[in-house]
């Protein structure tokens, strides 16, 4: 599936993070550490896969015809998709989707912050309604982060162990590119290389207070954007795809 | 045929059924367009499974009630806000075991104690958090504010 027009690709940009991030999220229900977790994990996972529809029918709107949400989610291949490698990254343990969690809450608050000034009014009036659910999953990220950096021995090791990894991948959040250009200069989309400062002071707020240690710099891995994806996306496109593809347009 | 905004106001929130669509602040507009109802339904969080139940439920009771031609939009600016709830929303709410956000605390729908402690931001559905009553001991939803 090829887009062409800026503005549905970059709308379907934001639907891709959104819904990769969720699906992987969703799969902790039932597997939570206790039950409150597991709701919460669960509540967050709803909020990303939610704002992925929103887009996906925006972006429907925008090209009309036959596509619907439905298509974006489960008629494109590995290749179509154009989300952060981060969101992509098995779930790994507990202190991995916590930490992953915190790294892409603290970008998403102040992105969907900027989107809500965005030109274009629906991406502004879903970034609005975003807006508030982020507020809460940062608070609740950053809490985690403390609880499990400054817990016990295990929970601290892990928790470091996770951030050295997730290191990597977190430079891609504010890549521009030729897309991103042509929209910023329109007013539509967020200038993301302006948040990097922002987003770097929370995390060196949090992980100081975590008693965690900032990861030194060892390269960036990007792609993401281009279609350009880790082995692991074809896996939980596969899972998640399963029932459309073998029975295309089935109804629930 | 019935009047709407009677029809309506015996649709309830799926998640908390003492409240109707409207006093909740989701459905937002009503027209009239020849034959045809057009209803203005706001979603209260992104990720609320709800909405569709709404939906689905505010057409059902229009259907019964003589209007078969139902419009349903779905509109995102503004952006809902817990602010929308009526005081007498509010009320039915506490008495049915959800605490809703106000000034002086949140209160225990049991006992009224102020005295009352988070055990998760995040609660039975989207829209709510888990407390407990310091008090007498209660865990109780909240309506989370928004
Ligand atoms: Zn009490």
């Amino acid at each position: 599936m090829k887009l062409h027009d800026p503005l549905t690709r970059y709308v379907v940009r934001l639907g891709d993070d959104a819904l990769i991030m969720g699906h992987r999220l969703s799969e902790w229900m039932s597997r939570a550490p206790f039950l409150e977790e597991d709701i919460a994990l669960s509540n967050v996972a709803l909020d990303f896969v939610g704002r992925a529809r929103l887009f996906y029918q925006y972006a429907a709107d925008l090209m009309g015809g036959e596509v619907t949400e439905n298509t974006f989610a489960y008629q494109r291949d590995v290749r179509d998709f154009t989300n952060l490698l981060l969101c992509e990254l098995p779930r790994g343990d507990f202190a991995f989707t916590l930490c992953r969690q915190f790294l892409y809450d603290a970008y998403s608050l102040p992105f969907t912050q900027a989107l809500c000034k965005s030109a274009d009014s629906q991406l502004a009036a879903i970034a609005a309604k975003a807006e508030k659910e982020s507020r809460y999953h940062l608070r609740r990220s950053r809490d985690w982060m403390l609880r499990l950096g400054d817990g016990t021995a295990e929970s601290h090791e892990r928790c470091q162990d996770a951030l050295d990894q997730l290191w990597i991948y977190t430079d891609e959040m504010f890549e521009c590119d030729a897309l991103l250009d042509g929209l910023i200069a329109a007013g539509i989309a967020v200038n993301t290389e302006g948040l990097r400062s922002e987003w770097l002071d929370t995390v060196t707020e949090t992980l100081h207070a975590a008693t965690l240690v900032i990861p030194e710099a060892q390269g960036n891995v990007t792609g993401g954007r281009e279609g350009i994806h880790t082995d692991d996306l074809g896996f939980l496109l596969a899972e998640m795809q399963f029932m459309q593809r073998a029975y295309p347009g089935l109804q629930w | 045929m019935g009047d709407i905004w009677e029809l309506l106001d015996s649709v309830m929130d799926p998640e908390i059924p003492v409240i109707s669509l409207y006093e909740l602040g989701v459905l937002q507009d009503i027209r009239r367009d020849g034959d045809a109802v057009k209803l203005v339904l706001t979603p209260t969080y992104i990720g609320c499974p709800a909405l569709g139940i709404m939906e689905e439920d505010a057409r059902a009771a229009l259907t019964a009630g003589g209007y078969h031609q139902v419009i349903v939009e779905t509109r995102l600016a503004p952006a809902w806000t817990t602010a929308w709830l009526t005081p007498e929303a509010r009320r039915k709410m506490t008495a049915y075991g959800v605490a809703s956000p106000q000034e002086g605390g949140i209160a225990c729908p049991q006992c009224g104690s102020v005295n009352t402690e988070v055990i998760s931001e995040f609660g039975s559905t989207a829209c709510k958090s888990l407390f407990r009553c310091v008090a007498c001991h209660e865990p109780f939803d909240v309506f989370k504010a928004i």
